[in-house]
């Protein structure tokens, strides 16, 4: 099977979704592990290869994964990897193993797998916008559906056994993917982080560089899993969430009510420097591109589609980039080639307007 | 300053985190921060780590030399790495567990979805229990408990699997 087949398109240019102005993407993993088998980092190789033999196969024969990608980690490259990474599909940690450990996922990459990662399963779904609900649902039938095929570590006093005991229990992880611009540049970002923390919640960046969050894209997770059962997490956290859109949206009225200048002169000043940089690095051109996600949800942008920004969000990352080309691109050609990329995509793109209700 | 995980080599990386209202201080080398995924800013939770390393340090008083028999954990690989070998080691390493998982989890007993063939086997084992003693109490003619086990046993029985998931 090949990958360039199921990555041809980036996900983003996907279905909309719920409240996706703030809220880009929903996900629920559960952790699983098999019973009599040693957990996947404790396991020698050998049996890290016989539970992706049982595993893999039951994986591949559920109803929804019928026509899935699927493969071992050693069959993969590693810049193929880095783009799963990228793409949110299989973690660090996983795009370092090799036999032993796989990956199946779905075309549209709602759904996705990683056999033998810290567990023997951990299975995700992700859905476009606020969905945790609807996210929970279709991984929870997967795993009624596994559960007829595998037998999974567990006991009725302590949930899922899982390797380690911070997901103990329900072994659930719901999270949500936030654009919160307005509460950056108002400087309320962290007075939220904080309080969103006290009610045991986790907040962390794109890629989880502390509250610096490379283009104000943060993640708000669960962090306890034992004692509380999926629904009460679930809903708990949706409604955090929706707490935080009001919390955004507000930042975002009073910061046109107050600095309209400021905030029509960053996104301003984005857009000329995304459109014409001939040398531009991942991290400026991903903070650039939160504000111009922000010119377009503030309607400043004829033309321009919120989709194509998180395309663009995910295509200039360093991966993305070097699939594009076959030559092997250092750090500085990537930053040219990047620049290149985004010059181009915005070349139609007229200059932003203030918005004509205010 | 020795490093807290190895006891080894020199720390060079100093951690510090307020949990609740205790300050907890971590003092690494450089070998074991980059085992623990420090400068991997994804890979790495200090909360996870600090966890760990306390509720191991209690362990370790209790019963020092314990191995699971079934894959051969020991205690010490659990404070090196913060999690377990294999689903077995939960029940050799229980004691201790509990105040570990109180800090880290809002109950210490489960609640919500469990495989249903676990559901069953419990349930089985809990009927087996109270018959047990429900003919202990007829034996020993006391037909008051007697009465209060049948109908226990009963309402098990007639409990469906499904119900039982939350």
């Amino acid at each position: 099977m090949n990958l360039e087949e199921y990555l041809a398109s980036p996900v983003c240019a996907k279905p909309e979704g719920p409240e996706d102005r703030i809220v880009m993407s929903s996900r629920v993993r559960l952790a699983r592990n098999l019973r009599d088998h040693a957990f996947p980092t404790w396991a020698k190789q050998k049996g890290r290869i016989e539970s992706l033999q049982l595993i893999r196969p039951a994986v591949e024969s559920l109803p929804k994964l019928d026509s899935a990608f699927s493969a071992g980690m050693e069959e993969l490259a590693t810049v193929d990897k880095q783009i799963l990474v990228e793409r949110h599909l299989i973690s660090r940690e996983h795009a370092a193993k090799k036999a032993g450990s796989g990956v199946v996922f779905v075309e549209d990459e709602s759904i996705c797998v990683m056999i033998n990662e810290e567990d023997h399963l951990r299975m995700q779904a992700i859905l476009p916008g606020l969905q945790v609900q609807e996210a929970w649902k279709v991984v929870d039938e997967l795993d009624t559906q596994l559960e007829e095929k595998l037998e999974f570590a567990a006991t009725t006093e302590l949930g899922y056994l899982t390797a380690c005991p911070t997901n103990l229990g329900t072994a659930i992880r719901v999270s949500a993917m936030l654009h919160l611009p307005g509460l950056v540049l108002a400087e309320q970002i962290n007075q939220i982080i904080t309080s969103v923390q006290k009610l045991g919640l986790a907040v962390r960046g794109l890629y989880g560089e502390g509250t610096e969050a490379l283009g104000n894209v943060f993640q708000v997770s669960n962090q306890r899993t034992l004692g509380e059962s999926e629904a009460e997490i679930t809903e708990r956290l949706g409604k955090v969430l929706r707490q935080i859109i009001e919390n955004e949206e507000n930042a975002r009225a009073t910061l046109l009510e107050d600095k309209p200048h400021t905030v029509y002169n960053h996104i301003g000043r984005a857009y000329g420097i995304l459109a014409n940089a001939h040398i531009i690095a991942s991290k400026e051109t991903m903070n650039l591109l939160s504000l111009l996600r922000l010119g377009v949800d503030l309607g400043m942008f004829k033309g321009l589609d919120r989709g194509v920004i998180d395309e663009l969000f995910l295509i200039t990352q360093p991966a993305h980039l070097q699939k594009q080309h076959t030559d092997k691109l250092d750090a500085e050609e990537r930053d040219v080639r990047r620049a290149e990329m985004l010059r181009t995509r915005l070349r139609k793109i007229e200059r932003p307007r203030i918005p004509k209700n205010k | 300053m020795l490093c807290n995980v190895c006891n080894e080599n020199e720390a060079t990386v100093h951690l510090t985190q307020i949990v609740g209202e205790k300050l907890q201080k971590v003092d690494l080398c450089e070998g074991c921060s980059k085992e623990k995924g420090i400068g991997d800013p994804t890979g790495y939770s200090l909360a996870d780590m600090l966890l760990g390393l306390g509720a191991t340090e209690e362990a370790d008083e209790i019963s020092p030399d314990l191995k699971c028999p079934a894959c051969k954990y020991t205690q010490a690989d659990f404070k090196k790495s913060g999690r377990f070998g294999c689903p077995e080691c939960y029940t050799v390493f229980s004691e201790g567990l509990e105040s570990m998982l109180k800090s880290m989890h809002k109950g210490l007993k489960h609640v919500g979805k469990t495989p249903r063939t676990v559901i069953a086997q419990d349930s089985s084992r809990k009927l087996e229990k109270l018959k047990a003693q429900l003919d202990q109490a007829v034996e020993e003619e006391n037909f008051e408990e007697a009465a209060r086990l049948r109908d226990e046993i009963n309402s098990l029985e007639s409990v469906p699997v499904e119900d039982s998931k939350a």
